[in-house]
């Protein structure tokens, strides 16, 4: 492999992006309908990608393993997407976007990627809009804004606790126009299983009919991958029950390298786990942070009480409660950015102050705002979350406070990508969640969706045509290609070694037992000792899994146990990688908590001198061990400092 | 005749079914107002209505208008009907158990017996008038059929008369759900005004059928 | 708790279903009505037997993936919730639960409780759109949309296209979620140009798919997990006479 090269364009940082897309190759359009690309999901970034790329007149495929793109976990997101658009004039800018973004992620993004970000926010609220997203609006009729973590202006755009779904599908409405003008054809329950690689460039992908069984070959100029995050190597994630991270880790396999698979975000306000049959945690938005106060008992007596149900949250008194991230951050308060209000959460629950049956949860308290603003108001600003909640939980939170704990619920690291968003295969893209870019050790909230969107909307447009306008010679490939069968067959093998084994366990049960092990030792409190003994029991689990699993069912047919054996699969050796990669990183940063690098008063103790760079992980075939590349984060506009929120 | 209306879009045959059942609505006033007379020991008022009704021009025009209003109704309702069987080819095992209002899942059924209350009641009536068939009592010196001897002939029947209170009440189940189902129809749905709507529907669906039921409990008493 | 479920298996789309009793034992009240089904599933595989196929995604009631007709309603015996934030507290020990899929000619079985809901994407993809290409869109306040416009435009767009309003609907029919989509666009300034051409086309999709037509039932409106009015199907009545004669 060579030398890792961002490709971050020349110039002052505020006139990169611009200058790129000055000087960089472009396609003519009678000859973008001859390139295909293939897109693999259709979240944000995905389905962003392929409308955009539809609408320059490339012909694209269009991959999901839903029944519709419009089911992509994209849709699940609550709070809200940023821009710097300083429409409150509250002193926002494109600068303090990128600035924020930087420092949330305790600088360890690239600044190249991430002002870019902040500089093409403002344009993806702008063609929401016009697509018809209904934004949460002031009686001005002007759009309104609220304020997340890790920010001190309000600069989040948001639909009500439905923003990522409301987002979603703008971009699924933009997507099914175009299936409709006939420029993108939409392959949904399919299931990409494998990367073809013809000549060292990125050719096509062999999907996994789910309805049929059967494996097909689809070729492409270029292949893009959207899939998202691979939160559920951890089983209880917020993620959804299909997210996975096959499309990432079969790339990874063919040569795209893998960055910071440690930096997984913690996010501290999701509903507590209460039972071993649990399937999924729910996420309550971080936009509840605005108005919600977050505290446990000072007394450990009246935390015992509240565990055995002796005593209510209300009866505690003002002067009993502890709100310890007002206490801690008097500046940030109940809106540190997540990493640090989860590891708040969960030092408070370890000290023996957590409350719920567990001991493992937290109280988020609207008494305060109701009291002040009236619980019509509250009502308006969060009625679905309260209404979510109390299905779960069977509880009112208008009258009782919110129970939450933190759970996973993001994975900063992924794929690593140049500026251009290209893998280390040239030829194949990766966007949104699934690649690694812009948000470093820890995303901020609210900035997701903002990256998936810019990825795919105004980024990629561009930067791929850099690469086709090189491949314009390049007639459209047959399937028939030994490459092609190469691929085929691997991926038929593969699935037919999964059917074979014929042992005694069902794929849930390894899952569980992975998540066991990853939310154990490589959750939000990671260790030396605990790390090595995680590789060592992933491992084990991985051999087990390959002897004692069972799958009824085909091969040839709908099987749903097969398409998660497969995802199982590859998540057993993810889960080395993500545990590999936190053991090599000896320090402490963002979402990534090394015990043994804290401060005195327990913040993270991150280590510029021997860790600013990105770890890319190389894939050496076989059962070699894996390689990491170092891609040094030269910060030139920022001055690197200690993160404080106080 | 032109049946395009076969492949009118869905709301289109709504839409047009909600006109019509409007139309008809005010028809039933009508009549009403006309059967009203009976009540009197006087002939003269209803014979005399009946005339008017039989002969002159205007209502003549009306009177097709009406009678298309009738079959358009009914066969846009009957392929309604038949499109919405055939779009669950397989059913539920289990009765749907989704709260809603009794009777509006039940629209083609009492349209159904609506139906075959009007072709006795045309043929009972309109088939003399027409000479298609022979008045059961003397005519009147003008030589038109005395309605209002037959009328009274068919409420002294026990049968007839409670076949026709049954009728008339299926009549007010059918309007109960027309009323405010037209005005959803034809888009009109606002909450500014759909109390009204809904209240002035109750009140036709009972007052216009008791109206009906009331000549014949008059008689019988 | 223990409940008695009868399932609809079947096979493939073409294959001829029935109905299989299972007994299930111990679940907890807190489980929910999805993840009583993955406790099914695993003791089937223990059996070696096929797990019984239902779509499932994100679990939190937004995706639109799940579906189910438990005894009698869509989404089951609560109100305003898909089937996965339905909990087993809803249900009496040793109750007796019918699960069916849903049933509309436009949503074909694919296995078990899995159906095939891509009508409704055809739907879309005749005019659930605002005809915008990437770039080039003024600055979003230079929009102005009345508050109130852009509530009931995000009550209509809060539909998550499940089909329920199609299994709970006598008639099979998708004026609902149709109405839904139009009316999210119809009342907002950026979808008045081409509200006339999306009406049209996406009720002529729609008759053209076969789904029933509305009788008013407003069977919809009671099963829809996210509360959407039927006066969005009046506004779409509305919207499409205007189309016509307007």
């Amino acid at each position: 492999m060579t030398e890792l090269n961002a490709k971050i364009p020349e110039g002052p940082l505020a006139e990169k992006w611009a200058n790129y897309k000055a000087h960089q190759n472009l396609v003519n359009p009678t000859n973008k309908r001859k390139l295909d690309v293939i897109v693999v999901g259709t979240g944000l970034a995905g389905a962003s990608a392929a409308a955009s790329l539809g609408e320059l007149g490339f012909t694209v495929k269009n991959f999901c393993y839903q029944d519709s793109p419009r089911r992509a976990h994209s849709i699940a997101a609550q709070g809200g997407i940023n821009a710097a658009k300083n429409y409150q004039n509250d002193g926002d800018s494109i600068y303090r976007l990128f600035y924020d973004t930087i420092k949330g992620g305790d600088y360890r993004s690239r600044e190249g990627n991430v002002y870019r970000l902040a500089e093409v926010s403002n344009e993806i609220i702008d063609h929401c809009v016009a697509q018809g997203v209904p934004f949460a609006r002031e009686y001005s009729g002007l759009l309104d804004n609220r304020s997340f973590g890790g920010a001190l202006v309000s600069r989040t755009f948001y639909a009500r606790g439905q923003t990522g779904q409301q987002l979603l599908l703008g971009a699924y409405s933009a997507l099914s126009r175009q299936i409709k003008l006939g420029t993108v054809k939409l392959y949904n329950r399919h299931e990409m299983i494998e990367l073809v690689v013809i000549d060292g460039k990125a050719r096509g992908i062999i999907a996994r009919d789910l309805i049929t069984g059967k494996l097909e070959r689809y070729f492409g100029h270029a292949v893009v991958i959207a899939t998202g995050g691979y939160g559920n190597v951890f089983y209880l994630s917020t993620n959804a029950m299909g997210s996975n991270a096959s499309a990432i880790w079969q790339i990874f396999k063919k040569g795209a390298m893998f960055a910071n698979p440690c930096f997984t975000q913690i996010h501290p306000t999701c509903i507590p786990v209460h039972g071993d049959y649990q399937s999924k945690l729910t996420l309550m938005s971080e936009s509840l942070r605005n108005d919600g106060r977050i505290w446990v008992p000072k007394n450990k007596e009246d935390a015992e009480k509240l565990r055995k149900k002796q005593i209510r949250a209300k009866e505690i008194k003002e002067e009993d409660r502890d709100y310890y991230l007002e206490r801690r951050y008097p500046a940030y308060g109940n809106l540190v950015p997540r990493d640090v209000a989860s590891r708040a959460a969960k030092e408070r629950c370890d000290a023996g102050y957590g409350v719920g049956e567990s001991g493992f949860a937290v109280y988020l308290d609207f008494e305060e705002s109701i009291g002040r603003l009236g619980k019509y108001v509250i009502e308006e600003r969060y009625g679905n979350l309260f209404q979510m909640y109390e299905k779960i939980v069977n509880e009112n939170p208008y009258e009782n406070p919110m129970m939450i704990y933190p759970a996973v619920h993001y994975t900063m690291g992924g794929i690593w990508v140049d500026y251009e968003l290209m893998t280390t295969i040239p030829g194949l893209y990766c966007l949104g969640e699934a690649n690694f870019s812009d948000h470093g050790a820890n995303r901020l909230g609210a900035s997701a969706l903002m990256q998936g969107l810019a990825d795919g909307y105004f980024v990629l447009p561009y930067t791929i045509q850099n690469f086709l306008s090189n491949e314009i010679r390049v007639p459209r490939m047959s399937t028939d290609r030994p490459e092609f069968e190469e691929a085929e067959k691997s991926a038929g093998d593969r699935l037919s070694k999964l059917m074979r084994i014929k042992g005694n366990k069902s794929v849930d049960h390894f899952h569980k037992e992975l998540g066991k092990i990853m939310w154990e030792y490589v959750g939000m409190g990671r260790n030396e000792p605990g790390l090595t003994k995680a590789i060592n029991l992933i491992r084990i689990l991985r051999d087990d899994f390959w002897k004692d699993l069972r799958i009824p069912g085909n091969l040839d047919e709908m099987n749903i146990e097969l398409e998660k054996a497969n995802r199982v699969a590859d998540f057993l050796e993810l889960a080395e990688l993500l545990a590999l990669d936190a053991l090599e990183r000896k320090e402490s940063c963002g979402g990534h908590l090394r015990e043994e690098y804290q401060t005195p008063e327990g913040e993270c103790l991150r280590n510029d001198k021997d860790y600013m760079y990105v770890a890319a992980w190389e894939y050496t075939g076989g059962n070699n061990p894996y390689k990491m590349h170092k891609e040094e984060l030269k910060y030139e506009e920022i001055e690197v400092k200690q993160r404080i929120y106080k | 005749m032109n049946f395009s209306f076969l492949r009118f879009s869905s709301i289109t045959k709504k839409i047009w079914m909600s006109l019509l059942g409007l139309f008809l609505m005010v028809f039933l006033i009508l009549h009403l107002g006309i059967n009203l007379c009976l009540l009197r020991k006087d002939p003269t008022w209803f014979n005399d209505a009946a005339y008017f009704m039989g002969t002159n021009y205007v209502i003549k025009v009306f009177e097709v208008i009406l009678f298309g209003g009738f079959i358009f109704h009914i066969l846009v309702g009957i392929i309604l009907q038949l499109r919405n069987w055939r779009s669950r080819p397989v059913r539920y095992k289990i009765n749907p158990r989704t709260d809603t209002p009794f009777f509006t899942k039940y629209m083609i059924y009492t349209g159904a017996v609506v139906f075959i209350f009007l072709v006795i009641h045309l043929m009972n009536f309109y088939f003399i008038k027409l000479g298609w068939k022979e008045s059961p009592v003397p005519s009147l010196p003008n030589g038109h059929p005395d309605f209002y001897v037959v009328a009274r002939w068919l409420f002294s029947q026990p049968f007839y008369t409670v076949l026709y209170i049954v009728f008339i009440i299926v009549l007010g189940v059918h309007l109960y759900h027309s009323f405010r189902a037209a005005f959803q129809s034809l888009g009109l749905n606002h909450k500014s005004y759909n109390s009204s709507i809904e209240t002035f529907g109750i009140v036709y669906s009972i007052v216009i059928p008791l109206g009906y039921i009331l000549i014949p409990i008059y008689y019988l008493i | 708790m223990d409940f008695t479920l009868k399932i609809w298996r079947q096979k493939n789309a073409k294959a001829k279903g029935k109905f299989v009793t299972y007994n299930l034992k111990d679940v907890s009240s807190n489980c929910s009505f999805l993840e009583m089904l993955d406790i099914l599933n695993e003791q089937l595989v223990h059996q070696n037997e096929e797990p019984v196929v239902f779509d499932t995604d994100c679990r939190e009631g937004i995706c639109g993936l799940c579906s189910l007709y438990i005894n009698g309603r869509p989404h089951g015996p609560d109100d305003a919730i898909t089937t996965c934030q339905l909990h087993m507290r809803k249900f009496k020990d040793g109750d007796i639960i019918v699960v069916e899929p849903w049933r509309a000619r436009p949503f074909p079985v694919i296995k078990d409780l899995m159906v095939d809901r891509t009508a409704f994407d055809a739907i879309i993809q005749e005019g659930g759109f605002i005809s915008v290409n990437t770039g080039g869109a003024p600055d979003a306040n230079a929009i102005i949309i009345p508050k109130e416009a852009a509530e009931l435009s995000m009550d209509a767009a809060a539909c998550i296209g499940c089909g329920a309003c199609v299994a709970a609907c006598k008639n099979a029919s998708a004026m609902l979620f149709v109405s839904a989509k139009v009316s999210h666009f119809a009342l907002l300034p950026q979808g008045k140009p081409e509200a006339k051409e999306r009406v049209r086309k996406m009720v002529a999709k729609m008759d053209e798919l076969g789904f029933g037509n509305c009788t008013n039932t407003f069977a919809c409106e009671v099963e829809c997990p996210k509360l959407i009015s039927v006066s969005t199907i009046a506004r779409m009545n509305r919207e499409f006479l205007w189309a016509k004669i307007g």
